[in-house]
């Protein structure tokens, strides 16, 4: 194998992500999560972690108004759908650009400074666009009530070209249901291969490296500020791409899209699947919307259903005690089970997959090897 | 001026809230040789290293690194003009490997300040892979070109930092205290490496504590006391220097 186009593990964790993705309405039927709506949001949500851990995981700058970008891709993919064509690559290609130009902007004020006043920045820029889009801007956005597909809409291309869809499309199939699903999933498999092709790169090198020295890179000769702005207008973009598929698949863009919870899942996606990794920010979206959808629809009816075997005054107890972690409750669960994970796996799920691979591998390994392993002191 | 001067620092002050650290620095350092900066704690030596390297600006005067001003240039530009640093506590990339902390200054070398390098793996990089590791090779820590360099000793960690600034093939290194730290053993693994340099003819600036080191390496010595360079020339006249034994080589020495 060519070493310059991808290396042979790297091919073997890219054809292991693709076929999960793919194979998600197969895998999630017992965890009663493969419905396209859900899935579709596993993707989309999938995307914006990714591109948040090039610039969180890689170049070590924590921002908290990524939610800004997943904004603006939703507006300007809405605007697309409603000037243009229904089409969903017009509506992406579209919201990339707007979202990298706008991250271009706000970047490079924001790394000005790092650490804090960087993450600060950054919430305070989020927040602005927030207020702007929820009241000043109103004629873009159309404020509180949000930016909606109608019929009036003039979508010039459609007319020019004789097309009629009341949904979004591509190219002219429309994309409802699975095939909304597959459309996002190609995506996020697209998405994923770009990250692991920017991890391995000497750019991508660079980018761990002002992580983990800024000072070095520049009695290196590095101007490190052209990487940090290449690194966070590429995760704006990602962000741009998730939220004009969101967009796509359900169009309708609001304001609430952009606020600082928006911004602040993110971080919590990334830091509960593994900050750095490439497979972990996916798999913490993947938890924190499971959480969103699937606990908080639990009621009382279907906790009595799943304790119906505990006599009756158990029964009573066992159910007032769970249903307060779930339905309504479910931030409960999702903050417990952050908080478990911080303390006891500050690497996240993905540390928590290779302690596990470390322990089978270990007990597995040949007899005569010591149990106990000497690990450098931290 | 002699043409063979590669750094001259003019007329250097350097004031902080009314302290003078640096006076009246002039200082020249020649093509080829190891010039040694010495003097007692608080001299303002390792001031005087940062203004070379543009992270202090000087109050007044410049510094000029063959015929460019380096005052006002920000560290990158220096570097890349050819001037690597050596730190006196090391500056290196904790989270990355032995091999790659080296990989990395050799990409700079090549590709500039700045280069949106995508589109190629760092696997394919074999000609800075294989320079790097023969600058390992060189300075003893080959076998340890995969261990995560934050695990290092402190004494290998400033091996690796001083193969991070000779795989630059800079014009000029800087080197603050390359031995301090380090046992005895260590610091004439030290001396030997820095003299198979020299033999290289790369031009160097050492600030060194340890009179064995700097009476080993040194060509020339400048004596730096109060802010001030109170002698300056080889090493005998300046450790026969009545105003040397008296500020500095007096006491413990």
């Amino acid at each position: 194998m060519n070493p310059a186009l991808i290396t042979r593990n790297d091919l073997l964790l890219f054809l292991g992500f693709s076929i999960a993705v793919l194979a998600m309405p197969i895998w999630l039927q017992p965890f009663g999560a493969a419905y396209p709506d859900l899935l579709q949001r596993f993707a989309i949500y999938g995307i914006f972690a990714i591109g948040f851990n090039i610039l969180f995981g890689l170049t070590g700058y924590l921002s908290f108004g990524h939610a800004a970008f997943f904004g603006v891709g939703s507006y300007a993919a809405v605007w697309s759908m409603k000037l243009v064509t229904m089409d969903a690559i017009p509506a992406l290609v579209f919201a990339v650009i707007i979202a990298g130009l706008f991250a271009l902007v706000i970047g490079f004020v924001s790394l000005k400074r790092s650490g804090i006043y960087f993450s600060i920045l950054t919430l305070a820029f989020a927040q602005m666009s927030y207020n702007l889009a929820y009241s000043v801007l109103t004629p873009i956005t159309n404020g509180e009530t949000g930016l909606q597909l109608t019929l009036s809409d003039p979508r010039h291309l459609d007319r020019i070209l004789g097309f009629a869809s009341g949904s979004p499309t591509l190219l002219g199939q429309p994309l409802l249901g699975f095939a909304g699903f597959y459309f996002c999933a190609g995506l996020l498999i697209i998405a994923f291969f770009i990250a692991q092709r920017i991890t391995g790169s000497p750019f991508g090198m660079m980018l761990k490296a002002i992580k983990s020295n800024q000072t070095r890179m520049h009695y290196t000769g590095f101007n490190t500020r052209p990487y940090t702005l290449a690194a966070f207008v590429i995760s704006g973009m990602y962000a741009g791409l998730a939220g004009a598929l969101l967009a796509i698949t359900d169009p309708l863009a609001g304001a609430e899209r952009m606020q600082w919870t928006a911004s602040g899942e993110v971080v919590l996606m990334t830091i509960l699947g593994g900050v750095g990794t490439l497979v972990g920010p996916v798999i913490g979206a993947w938890i924190i919307k499971y959480f969103e959808n699937i606990f908080s629809a639990f009621n009382e009816v279907i906790l009595h259903r799943t304790f119906g075997f505990l006599p009756d005054g158990v029964e009573d107890f066992v159910v007032l005690v769970t249903s307060k972690f779930v339905g309504e409750g479910w931030h409960l669960t999702l903050g417990l089970v952050f908080v478990l994970i911080v303390v006891f796996l500050p690497g996240g799920v993905m540390e928590g997959v290779r302690r596990l691979h470390h322990l089978i591998t270990r007990r597995s390994g040949p007899a005569g090897k010591p149990a106990t392993r000497t690990q450098p002191a931290e | 001026m002699n043409e063979n001067v590669v750094l001259h620092v003019a007329d250097v002050h350097k004031n902080f809230a009314g302290l003078h650290a640096l006076s009246d620095i002039d200082l020249s350092v020649e093509q080829g040789e190891t010039h040694a900066i010495i003097g007692p704690n608080g001299a303002g030596k390792s001031t005087l290293l940062n203004v070379i390297v543009g992270r202090l600006a000087p109050s007044r005067g410049a510094v000029v690194f063959d015929g460019t001003v380096l005052t006002g240039r920000k560290p990158y530009e220096i570097n890349q003009l050819g001037i690597a640093r050596v730190f006196q506590t090391p500056e290196i990339f904790p989270d990355l490997s032995v091999l790659h902390n080296v990989m990395i200054p050799a990409l700079s070398k090549r590709d500039g300040a700045f280069k949106l390098n995508l589109l190629r793996t760092l696997e394919s990089e074999t000609a800075i892979r294989e320079e790097a590791e023969e600058v390992l090779h060189d300075v003893g820590l080959h076998e340890r070109r995969l261990v995560h360099s934050g695990s290092l000793s402190r004494g290998d960690k400033r091996r690796m930092e001083l193969a991070m600034c000779l795989i630059q093939k800079p014009r000029l290194l800087l080197l603050d205290e390359p031995t301090a730290g380090m046992s005895r053993h260590d610091t004439n693994t030290t001396i030997e490496l820095l003299k198979k340099i020299k033999s290289r003819g790369m031009t160097k600036v050492i600030i060194e504590h340890d009179m064995h080191v700097v009476f080993s390496l040194a060509d020339r010595i400048s004596v730096l006391a109060g802010g001030r360079i109170i002698a300056e020339g080889a090493p005998d006249e300046v450790r026969g220097d009545p105003r040397v034994q008296e500020a500095y080589l007096g006491g413990a020495h």
